[in-house]
This record gives C-alpha cells, sequence and structure tokens, in this order.
C-alpha cells in the first residue's frame, strides 16, 4: 500500500526541514490527508509519487519555517552549482611542475581490506549521516533522494525541476564530501590502537 | 578534452559522478577507463565512491511509529467506506 510504500522516504525528506521527528511525523500525516482530499484535482500532469512529495515538500517547509520566502528548487540549484568546488582537495596532487603533473601526491588507499562489518557499523554510518547533514540543501536532498532512497535521475530532476547536469553536479559534490568524511574516519580508526 | 590527451589524476576525480552514471561520452568513457589501468590511485578513489554509495544506502529510511501509522490507515479507513 502506498502509505507503507512511502512513508519513510517521506519521513526522512520531511526531517531535513523541521526541528523535531515528532514534527516530521505530523508533516507526513497532514500530507497524506491533503492527498487524500485532493486526489480529485490530481490531474495526471506529474506522476503520482512527484506530486505527493510536492505536497510534502511543501508542508515540510511551511512547518520549519526555514525560509521565510519559499525559493524555488531551481534557483537554489543555480546557485549551489555556481562557484567551482573541487571534489579532493588540490595539495594531494602534484603542482605543475612536479614529476606527473596534477597526478596523485598523496594516492587514496584501498578500501577493500576494511571488514565489512566496521564499513558498515552503526557508528560508520551515523559519520555518514553526520556528514549528509551538514552539505547544502539542494546536495543532501539530492543524495538523499538518490543514493538513500534509490530515486532515478530522472525522478529526482523532475520532482525538483532541475537540470540533468544541474543533478549530477549536486550528486557529484554530495558524494565526494561523503567520500571524503569517511576517508577521514576510517584513516582515524587505523591510528587508534587496535 | 581533446582526442589525444590523455588524463590527469585531478581531472579524473571530477568525472567519477559522470563515468557511473554512463553520462560519458564514448571517447571520454575511454580515455577514463585507460587512464584506470594504469593508476592505483584513481582505481582505488573510484572502489572508495563506490563504497561510498554503498554504505550511504545502507542508511535506510526510518519507519512511522506506530503510532502515527496506526492514526493514518484508521484515517484511510474512514475515508474509503
Amino acid at each position: 500500500m502506498l502509505v507503507e510504500r512511502y512513508s519513510p522516504s517521506m519521513l526522512r525528506i520531511a526531517s531535513l526541514y523541521t526541528p523535531s521527528r515528532a514534527v516530521a511525523e505530523d508533516v507526513v500525516q497532514e500530507t497524506w490527508l491533503a492527498v487524500l482530499q485532493g486526489l480529485d484535482r490530481f490531474e495526471g500532469r506529474s506522476s503520482l509519487k512527484t506530486w505527493i512529495f510536492r505536497i510534502l515538500t511543501n508542508r515540510a517547509k511551511t512547518r520549519g519555517q526555514r525560509e521565510r520566502r519559499s525559493i524555488p528548487f531551481s534557483a537554489l540549484a543555480d546557485r549551489e552549482t555556481d562557484s567551482s568546488e573541487q571534489a579532493v582537495d588540490p595539495s594531494r596532487f602534484q603542482g605543475d611542475d612536479d614529476r606527473s603533473p596534477h597526478g596523485w601526491a598523496s594516492p587514496p588507499t584501498s578500501w577493500e581490506e576494511v571488514p565489512e562489518d566496521r564499513l558498515l557499523s552503526t557508528e560508520t554510518l551515523s559519520k555518514v549521516d553526520e556528514a549528509i547533514a551538514q552539505l547544502p540543501e539542494m546536495q543532501r536532498l539530492v543524495i538523499t533522494l538518490r543514493d538513500i532512497e534509490g530515486w532515478s535521475s530522472q525522478e529526482v530532476c523532475n520532482f525538483l525541476d532541475i537540470t540533468e547536469t544541474n543533478q549530477r553536479v549536486l550528486l557529484h559534490r554530495a558524494r565526494s564530501k561523503v567520500r571524503k568524511a569517511l576517508e577521514e574516519y576510517l584513516a582515524e580508526e587505523e591510528k587508534a590502537p587496535a | 578534452m581533446t582526442q589525444d590527451q590523455t588524463l590527469t589524476c585531478q581531472e579524473l576525480v571530477e568525472l567519477v559522478t559522470a563515468y557511473l552514471e554512463g553520462d560519458l561520452a564514448a571517447p571520454d568513457r575511454a580515455r577514463f577507463e585507460e587512464h584506470l589501468v594504469a593508476c592505483d590511485g584513481c582505481t582505488n578513489y573510484l572502489e572508495q565512491m563506490r563504497t561510498t554509495i554503498r554504505v550511504t544506502g545502507m542508511l535506510t529510511p526510518e519507519s512511522l511509529s506506530e503510532e502515527a501509522s496506526t492514526e493514518l490507515l484508521s484515517a484511510f479507513r474512514s475515508w474509503r467506506t
């Protein structure tokens, strides 16, 4: 049933805007009631899923009162992709005059040896959660929808009304930062005595 | 990118998402994969990105509290009847 299938995702997305889990739950409930009441007016111009999640984000934003003026996602996306940003700290690469210009100076190590139970431990997952929480709004939304909720890039573009390119740039920036946080965390663990 | 130019590591890391999304044009994709064959650092980097995606995917959505879902389900039931 739709409620069971979508509510967990809705809760996560509502939580991006609301101060507490209780408020997020309220928003999910309100959304479903609004969906029921508005079902007659649903014209099928977007998918039902997109429509439901639009109602959700509008309500969550209102309840969260994070933004007095509601800025469209597309404008936020332009803003977040405006400046250039590097996936990896430039200091990890060699300079123009070095032996291999722009090759690794301090290359990443393989994670293949990292035991699965450490990689998926509650502590590691909470580090990832934390890293996502610190991302700018659009990057956080895109990585949540794509990598946690499993939406396709097309669904995310339709829902947020952003271009394919912006979607990819936002996803790239988000994933790059989460990777960095994981790398730092795993290196820290390694240094600690066993 | 011009045809004969090889990728540097610093350029490759910026293409990883486009590569994983299948959005690279064939010649760029070939250059990307060519670079990987000869570069352990970038191979590890790509593997780290794949692992990052996998770990992120383990953050499963929470469920609604029992109270909230019971309320919702009863609201739905009364709506239908």
